[in-house]
Order: C-alpha cells, then sequence, then structure tokens
C-alpha cells in the first residue's frame, strides 16, 4: 500500500510542476464560467432600427417614439424608401427597419417590418418584440395570458451551461490529461523503467489517474463554487446526488482515457484521439450547445452513445431543476453501465498489453 | 534559402502519415456533419394541456396545437401538478392550462385566464417556446403587421451556420498545427540544428506559415464546394472577397500558434495554451450568439478579437450579399491584428536560448 502511495506521489508531483499546464487548468474553469455566465446571452438589446416613412405624421411619430423609448431598440436613421433601408442593413448599419405605408394614419394598416434575417432566433425575437411594442395600444387584449418561465424565470444562460461546461472539463481533465501522461511514458522510453519496480504493473497504471481523479474533483467544487457564489445558479438539488453522478462520471472519463492509451503510441495521436473522439461530440452531440432535438435522426442515435449526454442532462435536471433521484434514474444507470463497460475493457487490455 | 526551407515543410508534412489525411478529411467531415448538428432552431417542442373545459372550444385548440411544426402533443393530464411531473421528467417542455369556462368566455368576448408554463432552463427555448404558444392560443392573428425576413427568406439555420464553420476550420487547421509543429521539433530536439545554421528568424518564421497559408487556400476552396454540392448554398457576394478574409485570418492564427509554441516547452501545454485562447476567442466572438447582446465590458473586447471581425465580414459577404465598402473597416482591422501577430511571432523567437 505504501508502495502505491509513492507512486501516486511521484505522479501528483509531475502533475504539479508543470506550472503552466496548472494555470490553464483551473484558469479554464474560471473563464469559461465568467464568459457563460455574464457574456455569452441571447437577450435583445441594441437592434439598430431604422424607420421608413414618407412623411412623419402623428401616429407614425408616436410608434417611433415607443421604439426609440423601449429598452430593446435603438432609432438610428430616418430614411424614406424601404430600398435605402435596405442597403443599410446589407452595409450592416442596421438590423431592422420598421416601413410605414403612406396612409398610415388614415388606415391603422400597411406596417412592414423589414428584419436582417441572417440569424433566424433573434430575427423571430426582434420581429415579436417590435410588434408587442408598436401594437399594444392598437389592439385589445383578447385573452388574459399569463407566461410563467420555470426554474429559470430570468432566462439567464448560465443555468444552461453550467453543467454542459462541467461536463466538458471533467472529460477533458479526466480522458486526454490521463491518455497523454500514460503515453508520454512510453514514448520515452521510462514506462520500462516503471514496469522493472517491484509494483504490480497494473498498479503502475493505476496510480497514474489517480492524481487526474483528484484534480477532477478540485475542478468539480471549483465550478460548484463558482456557479453558487458568483453566478448565483441556485443549487437547487442535493449537493450529495450531484457529487455521487459527478464521481461515476469521473470514473467514466478515466476508463476512457486508459483506452485511449492503450491504443496510441504516440502523444500526437493521444491527443488527436482523445480530441477527435471524446472532445468534438462532447461539444457538438451531447446537448450542450445545441439541442438534440434540432438534429436528423440519425444524429439523435448518435448522440445517445455519447456518454457526456446522460451526465449533462443529470445535471440539468439534479442542479437547475432540483428534482430527486427517481427522475435521473435512466440516466444514472446508463452511465454505470457505460462505467463498467470501458473499465472492464481497459483493465483486461491492459493486463494483456504490459505482460 | 526560403524556397528550400518551404520544401523542407512540405516534404515533411507529406512524410507524416496522419497530417494529409487530417488536412484533407477534416473540413469534409465539418461541413457534412456540423450545418445538420449546429441548427438552434426551436422544434419539436413537447407539450402537455391540462383542459378544465373539455368544450369543443378547448378541443379546437389542442387540435390547432397537434397541427402545428413547432410543436409535439405529448398528452392531456388531469392537472398542473401532474404536467409538472412530466416536465421534471423532460417529457414535456410547455404546459397550457385551460381553465374550465374557456369556451363560454370566447363566446362573450371576455378573456379566458390562461396559463402557460414553459422549462426555462434553456432560456432560448422557453421564450420562443412561449411565444410560439401565444400566438396559437390568441388566435387573432395579430395583422396589420408584415414581417419580410431578408436574405434568409425560408429561415434556414444552415446559412447562418456555414460561413461562421469556414472559420472553425480555418482556426482549428492553420491553429494548432503550427503550433504543434515548433513544439514537435523542440521536443525530438531538431530545433537545435535550425539554430545552428545561418538562416535569419524572418526566413525561418516565414517558411513556416507559408504552407499553412497554402492548406487555408484549399481548404477555403473546399469548404465552398461543398457548402454548393450538399447543401445548394452558394456565396451572394463576391468569392473573392471571402479568400480576401480566410488569408487574413489564417495569417492571424498561424503567428498566434507559432507565438505560443514559441512560449512552450512541451506539447501538452502548448496544447493547453492554445486550446484557452481559442475557446475564448471564439466564444466572445459573434459565432454562437449576437455581440450586441453583450454587455458593455464584453463588448469592448470584440474590438481585439479578429475572429468578431471575421464573423462579422464573412456573414455579410456570404449572406447579405455585401460588396468591399461594407466590410472595408473589417478588413483594415483583421489586416492590422494579423501583422502585428506576424512581427511578434518572428520577435518571440530565439535562436540563441
Amino acid at each position: 500500500m505504501k508502495l502505491f502511495l509513492s507512486f501516486v506521489i511521484k505522479e501528483a508531483r509531475h502533475i504539479l510542476r508543470d506550472r503552466r499546464t496548472m494555470l490553464i487548468l483551473f484558469g479554464m474553469p474560471v473563464m469559461l464560467m465568467l464568459l457563460f455566465g455574464f457574456a455569452i446571452t441571447t437577450d435583445v438589446r441594441n437592434v439598430r432600427t431604422v424607420v421608413v416613412t414618407s412623411q412623419m405624421d402623428h401616429l407614425t411619430r408616436q410608434a417611433t417614439q415607443r421604439l426609440a423609448a423601449s429598452e430593446y431598440f435603438t432609432l438610428t436613421a430616418t430614411v424614406s424608401t424601404p430600398q435605402q433601408a435596405e442597403r443599410l442593413i446589407r452595409q450592416q448599419q442596421a438590423d431592422m427597419a420598421i416601413v410605414f405605408a403612406p396612409d398610415f394614419a388614415s388606415k391603422k394598416s400597411g406596417l412592414q417590418l423589414l428584419v436582417d434575417g441572417s440569424d433566424p432566433n433573434m430575427a423571430q425575437q426582434w420581429a415579436a418584440y417590435a410588434q408587442q411594442t408598436i401594437l399594444s395600444p392598437l389592439t385589445a387584449q383578447r385573452s388574459a395570458l399569463t407566461t410563467k418561465l420555470l426554474y429559470n424565470p430570468q432566462m439567464r444562460s448560465a443555468y444552461n451551461f453550467v453543467p454542459a461546461i462541467m461536463g466538458m472539463l471533467l472529460m477533458l481533465v479526466c480522458a486526454m490529461m490521463t491518455s497523454i501522461s500514460i503515453v508520454r511514458e512510453k514514448e520515452r522510453g521510462t514506462m520500462e523503467v516503471l514496469l522493472v519496480s517491484p509494483v504490480r504493473p497494473l498498479m503502475v497504471i493505476i496510480a497514474k489517474a489517480v492524481p487526474y481523479m483528484v484534480l477532477a474533483f478540485v475542478i468539480l467544487l471549483v465550478i460548484l463554487l463558482m456557479a453558487r457564489y458568483v453566478l448565483a445558479v441556485p443549487l437547487a438539488g442535493s449537493i450529495g446526488w450531484i457529487l455521487l453522478v459527478s464521481a461515476i462520471y469521473i470514473l467514466l472519463a478515466l476508463s476512457l482515457g486508459l483506452l485511449i492509451s492503450n491504443v496510441a503510441q504516440t502523444q500526437l495521436v493521444a491527443l488527436l484521439l482523445s480530441a477527435m473522439v471524446l472532445l468534438m461530440p462532447v461539444v457538438m452531440l451531447s446537448g450542450m450547445l445545441f439541442p438534440v432535438e434540432s438534429m436528423p435522426q440519425v444524429l439523435q442515435w448518435l448522440s445517445a452513445v455519447v456518454p457526456p449526454r446522460y451526465y449533462i442532462d443529470a445535471m440539468r435536471k439534479l442542479m437547475i431543476m432540483g428534482v430527486g433521484i427517481g427522475e435521473v434514474f435512466t440516466d444514472v444507470m446508463v452511465l454505470l453501465a457505460m462505467t463498467a463497460l470501458f473499465l472492464t475493457i481497459a483493465l483486461a487490455k491492459f493486463n494483456k498489453r504490459l505482460e | 534559402m526560403i524556397k528550400y526551407l518551404i520544401q523542407k515543410e512540405f516534404l515533411q508534412i507529406r512524410r507524416n502519415a496522419f497530417l494529409p489525411r487530417l488536412i484533407v478529411a477534416f473540413p469534409i467531415v465539418i461541413m457534412c456533419l456540423m450545418p445538420w448538428v449546429m441548427n438552434m432552431e426551436v422544434k419539436n417542442i413537447k407539450v402537455d394541456v391540462v383542459d378544465a373545459d373539455r368544450t369543443a372550444s378547448s378541443e379546437r385548440l389542442v387540435h390547432r396545437i397537434e397541427a402545428s411544426r413547432y410543436f409535439v402533443f405529448n398528452g392531456e393530464k388531469p392537472s398542473y401538478q401532474a404536467a409538472l411531473q412530466d416536465v421534471e421528467k423532460g417529457q414535456a417542455d410547455v404546459v397550457l392550462v385551460v381553465p374550465r369556462g374557456y369556451g363560454k368566455a370566447l363566446v362573450t368576448g371576455q378573456p379566458p385566464q390562461m396559463l402557460i408554463a414553459a422549462n426555462a432552463v434553456n432560456g432560448t427555448k422557453g421564450s420562443i417556446g412561449s411565444a410560439y404558444m401565444s400566438q396559437i392560443v390568441a388566435a387573432v392573428p395579430t395583422a396589420k403587421v408584415s414581417v419580410k425576413n431578408l436574405y434568409n427568406p425560408y429561415q434556414n439555420y444552415k446559412l447562418y451556420m456555414i460561413p461562421a464553420l469556414f472559420a472553425i476550420v480555418m482556426m482549428l487547421l492553420t491553429g494548432f498545427l503550427p503550433t504543434l509543429n515548433i513544439v514537435g521539433e523542440k521536443e525530438t530536439g531538431t530545433i537545435e540544428q535550425i539554430n545552428v545554421t545561418p538562416v535569419s528568424k524572418w526566413a525561418f518564421i516565414l517558411a513556416k506559415l507559408v504552407p499553412y497559408w497554402l492548406i487555408a487556400l484549399f481548404v477555403v476552396t473546399v469548404c465552398l464546394l461543398l457548402a454548393w454540392a450538399v447543401y445548394g448554398i452558394t456565396c451572394a457576394g463576391s468569392v473573392w472577397l471571402v479568400y480576401l478574409l480566410s488569408m487574413l485570418l489564417a495569417l492571424f492564427f498561424s503567428s498566434f500558434g507559432l507565438i505560443v509554441s514559441n512560449y512552450s516547452e512541451n506539447m501538452q501545454q502548448a496544447i493547453f495554451v492554445m486550446w484557452f485562447f481559442v475557446v475564448c476567442i471564439l466564444l466572445l466572438s459573434g459565432l454562437f450568439t449576437p455581440t450586441r447582446s453583450m454587455p458593455s465590458w464584453a463588448y469592448l473586447t470584440t474590438y481585439v478579437n479578429p475572429m468578431h471581425y471575421f464573423i462579422d465580414a464573412i456573414r455579410t459577404v456570404f449572406v447579405r450579399g455585401g460588396g468591399f465598402a461594407a466590410i472595408a473597416q473589417q478588413l483594415l482591422a483583421l489586416a492590422a491584428i494579423s501583422a502585428v501577430m506576424g512581427c511578434w511571432a518572428v520577435l518571440s523567437y530565439k535562436k540563441n536560448r
């Protein structure tokens, strides 16, 4: 046991000696949390609007003033033809144009919105807000509609992204760094030196994984603390379950790292493999940035074999929605099954290879 | 002299078993796969209805929901609590509560009190889902305003994202490969051999950069062809502007990659530092989320973010069909930043260490 511990301490010293990587490893979650918490939003603001009207009567002036007073829109210019407005939008000096028909005051109709449709989601939101702002006194209320936004009433994107950041960073640390570390020893030839020591070969490999596991837990705690105290994301669920599910995920990522280090012969290959096979699918197919339901069927099936998808899903439910362990039961079961599978394969292959 | 160095670089790339295949396969895979993935369109929203009224009018409302192409009708639940449980399990995204007396209220002209509850963990999804639902419930055509979507009449998300993909592919290929290049030489020790030759710093760095510019040209061509062949999407503006922008971006990223590798000792360090900066640059560039939505302090960083200028300019040229005048400011900014990076790359390379 003491022998094993001395190996673990050796590995820990190797990691700590590399100051720059340590800096990045802790700087990355902090920076990502700050960015996603404060800078990355899809809020509607500063929409540059152009008013197109051949003459200003009292109704058009009223509507224009309502727009100018609104916090969403910024009036940039007034022109007389729609073509001029379209040119302004194409030159990227405006996002939207409101066109009043010449007889708007008399007929109370004849209003057109020219919206820059490049970004469909934003275009829809701009059009909806503009309609609300201009038309509110003109249409009677046909129904008293109450809209309630559950779990995240202020629509803060941090709620959505914190679980995703956890999924990505834990995979990065456990899988990528572990595999690169093991392969580096193979490449340099120092693995041979380790294997003649009195410790069983398997213990050498596990001793390499343990410091990274500790590191992963530390990063997890940093993220949770930042989420709670800096971003004010409520940790609505029970901390115990959050940590338990995260522990399962960390084990899963570690076994994937071991598998990759088995297959790769050089550091470059290990790096590219973990980047292509692990990180890319995590970022694209796990529901982290892009909703899985909007993807074609084939990609939805592919997403079903990507482990971080279940972890991010479980974390969103546990952390943000505050549900009990029952609702995330399927996710946890899938994670456990995958962990068991990858761990057995990785360890079995190692026993064969190291002989 | 420099001709031979460039030749050496190409030979080394070709001799590597992995790199040429990566350079050809990567853009193809990304272009064929990513537009399907990077679809932020909100659809297939699951709806639970709690119908306390059960008249013909409320049935009609349910039919309207079923017929809508945004929603997937998940079923009727006996109570709001039961519907909320569905939301917790992830089986429903939006709940609509129809009060008793809905049908009568419609006839008498009184506004019926309805409730729409949307799962807003994903803020955009919650907001757009509840907005669609309000439109269906209101049923009064908010006519009098016609909305025309310029440049993208079918609201095709791919049209918006494909220029962004050019940026991502270029960034990955012309950013990471030069980084690994010099650090790889440091690790194997061949950098010492170059350091004792009379090759000047300028010639050495230039020779390292040129192959990656040519690779960038190749990659952009492949991406344009694939965009046309697979998705039928072509550039609305001039293709030469696309090439010009891409070359400037390649200059920036390859210089940046070389700077990072000049300051790194081994591959792992270089990759992690590069990864850190790339993620920052990407997130703050307006690729995924609009820069105008950022708070003002974050918006200041976009003034020095070359990716931001690139994304703005390429979307203007590709989607909106803008010309040289429309992107003149972005071109100038990109050229200035890339030139500064290039000089820094040369100055930071130390021959005697």
